[in-house]
């Protein structure tokens, strides 16, 4: 009960601070932006006034099962709940802003032009959609490989819904034009500071786990998982150093400007790709690739070399971002070796991965999650070569700018992190709600070519977009003029782009299917259907094939 | 035989990090702060990173605003400002740029994506009239362009509670503002925009400083205003064609 009345008491003042700030700000935004903080103190505040579990009648929504199991997994089924959330919101939004470029009169100024939902796009897909998929599988797999439960579970609960909440700022932020403007770095002063305390309690979590844990050594997922949680906290601190112009306004200035404010920028921007996307998605490959396929993982010492290998050398990429700009020349250089030496602990991890499958190669056949997680692995090779021959200097001078660069992500990001992170969820799903299945296997199969297609729409019509534009850029007609005006350029990828549209919907279509398999699957059904693989068996065909008896010759 | 047992040996010792989490994570954190420190702190002691030139000042409050509102709009996510030193950039937008011409940019815009083309040296190309009107309905001006309209910013007026705060802010990130131009910044802000109010000194603390009525409306100051006269001034400042530019940057040496 004191515990009850302490809670209240801290989230009163919190609702108090919010409307201060309301009251004060001069700033609009800011003032929304408080308020959203103040509506979130009075939910939990109401919540908490009630005598009976607060989260009892929504978890009944999302049928939990009751009652505590042998692991904690209440954190973990909101985690995946949240990932297929913000999942179908952030495809969304990319297909809109992917549909604005191909029709420029599907921007609504000032709220919905493309400039506030592209950030809203990458960071619901990255850090809503990534980000809600590693806490949930961290903590999933943090806790059986450590066989222990989480450490501090109220302080569990409280990094998911925290980060829940600045996910909220940071969208509706964009939305209302709060941004610093920083790829991938977008949120203000004081959404990275509510971050910077979410992490380290994610932080705090997670080790606390693992010194809980019964097992000597510990788990190479959970090496992927700690780089990830420590290198995101140092990226995320340097980068968003910066000076607020009020307390009471959501306005700040980097504490960097021009080139420092660059490198530290994409030192920041291409390590969340490293360690967000990356180091992050290898630990869940780590756990749920050997788990699914029934083997053990290929190469122990593999592992440790491209571990220590990866993170060492994925800090040092971040000048590829910026070759041939005002950056010195050595960080260029430096920059570009090191992408290129990245390629090859990327394609260890992969062969770990995909070498896992040995002796279990039939499964791809038959389970559709396998085929998934084999596709991610696949992508994620693809994406992990491309990386590198853009990094070259010569190479990128052609792609820097253009579409290509778009293409990559994408291949990266709907290829390796959407489809592995599919795969877990469908693994997840009914282990966690305690269902003996998914409710269709079929439907997986369904999602599994809708969403390969729409890859394929997506990267080959950026990869042409890209090169036309970058070719067209530099074209030099015979009276030595430049043959292009940039607009040329412009209309020249519109059906590029319209391409790259229907690809975008392909994927969503995809995961719009996922979501209602996973629904009917937490609803407790399970479709009757044919199972997967299976030849039709013929009873009259099933006979040696015998030589026709041949004519005896008369005597 | 021995190689052998020498390689196992190495993963022997790894088992001591697999057991403890404390040693893993510093050993982890060692290894990825390397690179960065390696990388980035010597960019702010090595003297020719940024290019000593003449002419780069701090943004005036007006352009400020108006750059703050580039920030705001995410203009960057479409347009670099940052032109490479080839020859179908130097000749479709200008001189390469320079680092110094972004010295004193919080936070720097120079742009991963060009879906629109580069604006580094976009000021004085295009008349203020035509800068309203594009930004108002680009694909009157532009039938091609895929830009979104920003007709609001001409009904906008500009909002910064506190100009002089703005300032005080981007002083303490290094960004040289005298104590008078703070004191004056509010007045600054709106003597930009208009050509009959007393500019006083404006011109001889930023040099270069354009006044004048940037959206056709000379009643109010609007974001228009703003973030046109920030646009009109991107490039400016720096003659990176006179012969002393030029000169210092043969000089250079490492880059």
């Amino acid at each position: 009960m004191e515990s009850v009345v302490r809670r209240l008491g801290a989230w009163a003042i919190v609702l108090l601070l919010a409307i201060i700030a309301i009251a004060l700000t001069p700033d609009s935004g800011f003032a929304i932006h408080m308020g959203i903080v103040g509506l979130a103190a009075v939910i939990v505040i109401i919540a908490s006034m009630r005598s009976y579990d607060p989260l009892a009648k929504v978890q009944g929504i999302f049928k939990m099962p009751p009652g505590p199991s042998r692991y904690d997994y209440d954190v973990v089924r909101w985690g995946v709940i949240a990932t297929m959330f913000w999942g179908l919101a952030g495809l969304l939004v990319g297909v809109v802003i992917a549909g604005q470029l191909a029709f420029p009169w599907l921007n609504l100024e000032p709220y919905f032009n493309f400039g506030r939902l592209r950030p809203l796009h990458t960071s619901a897909v990255i850090f809503a959609f990534g980000g809600n998929a590693l806490i949930a599988t961290s903590f999933y797999v943090v806790q059986r490989t450590c066989r222990t439960t989480l450490a501090f579970p109220q302080l569990a609960r409280f990094v998911f819904w925290g980060y829940q909440l600045f996910i909220v700022l940071a969208a509706t932020g964009y939305l209302l034009g709060i941004t610093q403007s920083k790829e991938y770095a977008e949120p203000e002063w004081y959404v990275d500071l509510w971050l910077t305390v979410v992490w380290l309690a994610y932080l705090a979590v997670y080790v606390g786990t693992i010194v809980r844990r019964h097992e000597p050594h510990i788990y190479v997922a959970n090496w992927f998982y700690l780089a990830f949680i420590v290198t995101i906290a140092m990226l995320h601190v340097v980068n968003n150093l910066a000076i607020p112009v009020s307390f009471l306004g959501s306005k700040s200035y980097s504490a960097f400007a021009g080139v420092q404010d660059a490198l530290t920028q994409w030192w920041y921007g291409h390590n969340a790709v490293g360690f967000f996307l990356t180091a992050g998605f290898l630990a869940m490959m780590y756990y749920f690739v050997p788990k699914q396929a029934g083997r053990p993982v290929y190469s122990y010492r593999l592992s440790i070399i491209h571990f220590w290998s990866l993170i060492f050398l994925y800090i040092w990429a971040g000048p590829h971002h910026l070759h041939y700009t005002a950056l010195p020349d050595w960080a260029q250089t430096l920059g570009m070796v090191f992408s290129v030496m990245l390629w090859m602990p990327s394609w260890g991890g992969m062969i770990n991965g995909l070498m896992t499958l040995n002796g279990a190669w039939d499964k791809v056949r038959t389970d559709p999650i396998i085929r998934m997680m084999v596709l991610a692995l696949a992508f994620y090779g693809m994406s992990t070569f491309e990386g590198p021959m853009l990094s070259i200097k010569a190479v990128n001078s052609l792609s820097h700018y253009t579409d290509w660069t778009i293409g990559h992500v994408h291949s990266g990001a709907l290829g390796w992190n959407g489809m592995i992170t599919f795969a877990c969820v469908y693994y997840l799903v009914p282990r966690l709600w305690q269902k003996p299945r998914l409710y269709s296997l079929r439907m997986i199969n369904w999602h599994f070519w809708l969403a390969t297609l729409g890859i394929v729409f997506y990267a080959s019509s950026m990869w042409v977009a890209g090169i036309t534009q970058g070719l067209m850029w530099r074209e030099y007609g015979s009276d030595g003029y430049l043959v292009n005006s940039f607009v040329d350029t412009v209309s020249a990828l519109h059906p590029m782009y319209v391409l790259r549209m229907v690809g975008g919907l392909m994927y969503l279509s995809g995961a719009i299917i996922m979501a209602y398999n996973i629904w009917m699957t937490i609803a407790g059904y399970q479709r009757a259907e044919a199972p997967m693989g299976d030849t039709a068996h013929d009873e009259a065909a099933d006979r040696p094939i015998l030589p026709e008896p041949q004519a005896q010759p008369a005597e | 035989m021995s190689k052998n047992a020498q390689h196992s040996d190495v993963f022997e010792s790894h088992k001591r990090l697999e057991k403890n989490v404390t040693l893993l994570a510093v050993a982890t954190f060692v290894v990825v702060a390397i690179g960065g420190i390696v990388e980035i702190a010597p960019l702010f002691w090595i003297d020719n990173t940024i290019e000593k030139v003449v002419g780069m000042r701090p943004y005036t409050p007006l352009e400020q605003a108006g750059r703050d509102i580039y920030v705001r709009e995410g203009c960057y996510l479409c347009h670099s400002q940052m032109i490479r030193p080839f020859r179908d950039e130097v000749e479709r937008y200008g001189h390469y740029s320079l680092a110094a011409e972004s010295m004193y940019d919080h936070p720097f815009q120079w742009g991963s994506k060009r879906t629109g083309p580069d604006l580094a040296r976009v000021g004085g190309k295009y008349s203020d009239d035509w800068h309203v009107q594009h930004l108002k309905a680009p694909r009157s001006v532009v039938p091609e362009s895929i830009m979104p309209n920003y007709s609001f910013l001409a009904k906008t007026l500009v909002n910064v509670p506190d100009p002089a705060a703005n300032l005080t802010a981007l002083r303490r990130v290094g960004v040289p503002y005298t104590d008078k131009d703070i004191d004056l910044a509010a007045t600054d802000l709106a003597a930009q925009a208009d050509p009959n109010a007393d500019a006083g000194d404006l011109t001889t603390r930023y040099p270069k400083a354009q006044i004048r009525d940037y959206d056709g409306d000379p009643e109010r100051v609007t974001e228009m205003d703003a973030l046109v006269a920030y646009l009109q001034m991107l490039g400016t400042l720096v003659d990176v064609n006179s012969a002393a530019a030029q000169e210092a940057l043969t000089k250079e040496q490492g880059r």
